[in-house]
């Protein structure tokens, strides 16, 4: 077992561990637990779309909800739209993941399309893990979809990994931020093989004092593809900042179109991309230490992508 | 004990070759032994060259008999060379501790790791979590470089200028560590300088200048020339 590999299977543990607080475990496109708290309370969609609505009160402080999303049959596709309504000054971790483990020949899908309405001076943290595996020749699609909308003085953390067995992906997400809202996205990606990811952020920067702050890292080995769109509009007085860094290695092929709309002399708006192979004096210096070639990119995938 | 046996390095400089080592050969089987000479003479070159970064064009490398000239950096590694680089490389997303544990070949206890940086002179606590990345000080990265060697603790250990970056109060520190280190490993030390104080504790003392060995003995036989010689060697070309 290598290094990531290692690593891999802690993603996992995270997310077959049994939660504590507000839970909704979706299994094959059916409910397989559910519970509501004092403050947290998960319901059924009033629409005709599946999914859930889950209510979070202002009186939540440091509570957390989980619900995560496990496809174990093949040739299964499903959309799930989650609605998530975050109450004036709650404060509040949500935990969503998804783990394919396809083993026939046909296409398993999961397309979760989460939507965040987050009151006045709310805080969230979203946490959002992508997995897959499988040993037939079926693939793994995951198309991640997360609408935020901050209201003033809310603030958003997400933190969006997707490190091994996701053959196709497109992960868009939208922000619109009220005034004093913050949001913050930390995104981690490694594809090999044959697979393709795309990132295609759009964060819109309203109201005065809004900022946003949205890296993304990812390792693009072997002959995987990636993508990333990222657009930040500066609507009035805000600051924004983008990033974007990727290590790319054997055929890989990776494309980072920035983009940045002022739409107000205030508005302070910076785009870094950086896109490379692993700088030969890093795996030098691991080398050094005793390490083969091989082990010195692995520990320093490991490092950046942690 | 290490020998260069007449070590010549070419590196291609535009359409022609240009020679930056010529003929170079010493052994290392004193405790210390110190390596100095003016900017750009070759000594990290030469540093590079025992560690199996550079491949010479010409000469040997032994190292306790054995042919090593054609064994990779990870093979010296593993046979018992350490190299602290003169300008330490960053790495995003690696901490200090990851590093530390990496140099010393298994998995160390946090406290373990703090040694080694208190060592160098650096609040533990506050340096074990941080990423060597852009964010650490030259100085701070250099401490970190040495204590990455003292982590191995091999038998030949090669510091290249390991006292560029660091203030002078720490000065006296650093050749303690050098000392501890020597009693610990029983090992030899080769230390690139340009300082008085770190040639004044060497058992032997090399100068290079132009590629060549100009100079080797005892500092008694070394540094009085040096000295006086430095008045502006850059001039004279
Ligand atoms: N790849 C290269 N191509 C061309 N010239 C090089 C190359 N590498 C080093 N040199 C030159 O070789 C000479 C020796 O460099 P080296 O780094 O070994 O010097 P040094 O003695 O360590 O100097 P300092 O005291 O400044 O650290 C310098 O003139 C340098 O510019
Ligand atoms: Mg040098």
């Amino acid at each position: 077992m290598d290094e990531l590999e290692k690593m891999l299977l802690v993603q996992i543990a995270d997310l077959h561990k049994v939660p504590d607080g507000a839970y909704n475990i979706r299994k094959n496109g059916e409910a397989d637990g559910r519970r509501s708290t004092p403050h947290i309370r998960i319901e059924q969609r009033k629409d005709k779309k599946s999914g859930i609505d889950i209510f979070i009160s202002s009186e939540t402080q440091g509570e957390s909800v989980h619900i995560p999303v496990v496809i174990t049959e093949t040739d299964y596709r499903e959309t799930v739209y989650n609605d998530f309504y975050v109450e004036d000054g709650a404060d509040v971790l949500i935990i969503a993941g998804c783990g394919i483990h396809n083993c026939g020949q046909a296409t398993s899908e999961h397309s979760g399309v989460h939507t965040f309405h987050v009151g006045k001076n709310a805080k969230v943290k979203y946490v959002e893990k992508h997995y897959a595996s499988g040993d037939g020749n079926g693939e793994n699609v995951m198309n991640p979809t997360t609408d935020i909308r901050l209201a003033e003085g809310a603030r958003l953390e997400m933190e969006t990994t997707q490190i091994k067995g996701v053959d196709s992906t497109v992960r868009t997400t939208r922000a619109q931020l009220a005034a004093g809202a913050e949001l913050v996205i930390r995104e981690k990606i490694y594809t090999h093989g044959k697979q393709f990811a795309k990132t295609d952020f759009s964060v819109a920067l309203d109201g005065e004092g809004a900022g946003a702050d949205v890296v993304s890292r990812s390792v693009a080995a072997q002959s995987s593809r990636q993508e990333f769109y990222l657009r930040i509009d500066g609507n009035g007085k805000c600051h924004g900042h983008s990033e974007c860094d990727a290590i790319i290695m054997d055929d890989a092929n990776v494309v980072a179109i920035p983009a940045l709309a002022a739409n107000s002399v205030d508005a302070e708006l910076i785009h870094e991309a950086a896109i490379g192979k692993i700088a030969g004096e890093q795996l030098l210096k691991l080398m050094t230490l005793g390490l083969t070639e091989q082990e010195a990119e692995e520990q320093i995938i490991k490092g950046f992508l942690s | 004990m290490l020998e260069l046996q007449h070590i010549s390095f070419a590196a291609a400089d535009g359409d022609t070759n240009k020679e930056i080592l010529d003929d170079v050969s010493l052994t290392v089987s004193e405790r210390f032994v110190a390596i100095t000479g003016p900017n750009g003479s070759g000594k990290s070159t030469l540093a590079k060259i025992i560690a199996g970064i550079l491949t010479p064009t010409e000469g040997k490398i032994l190292f306790n008999g054995e042919d090593i000239t054609g064994l990779s950096v990870t093979e010296r590694a593993r046979k018992g060379i350490s190299y602290a680089f003169q300008q330490p490389v960053r790495f995003k997303g690696l901490t200090v501790k990851d590093l530390v544990s990496l140099a010393a070949g298994r998995h160390i206890t946090v406290s373990e790791a703090c040694n080694y940086l208190s060592e160098v002179g650096l609040c533990a606590r506050d340096y074990i979590d941080r990423e060597v990345n852009a964010s650490l000080s030259g100085g701070e990265l250099k401490r970190i470089e040495i204590a990455t060697v003292l982590a191995r603790g091999t038998e030949l250990s090669v510091f290249d200028e390991p006292e560029a970056g660091i203030d002078l109060w720490s000065f006296q520190n650093l050749i303690s560590v050098f000392e501890k280190m020597h009693a610990r490993t029983q090992g030899s030390i080769l230390i690139i300088s340009h300082q008085e104080r770190i040639l004044n504790i060497a058992d032997k003392i090399v100068v290079i200048a132009g590629g060549k060995v100009s100079k080797v003995g005892t500092k008694e036989e070394v540094l009085p020339g040096l000295l006086a010689g430095r008045i502006c060697p850059a001039l004279e070309n």
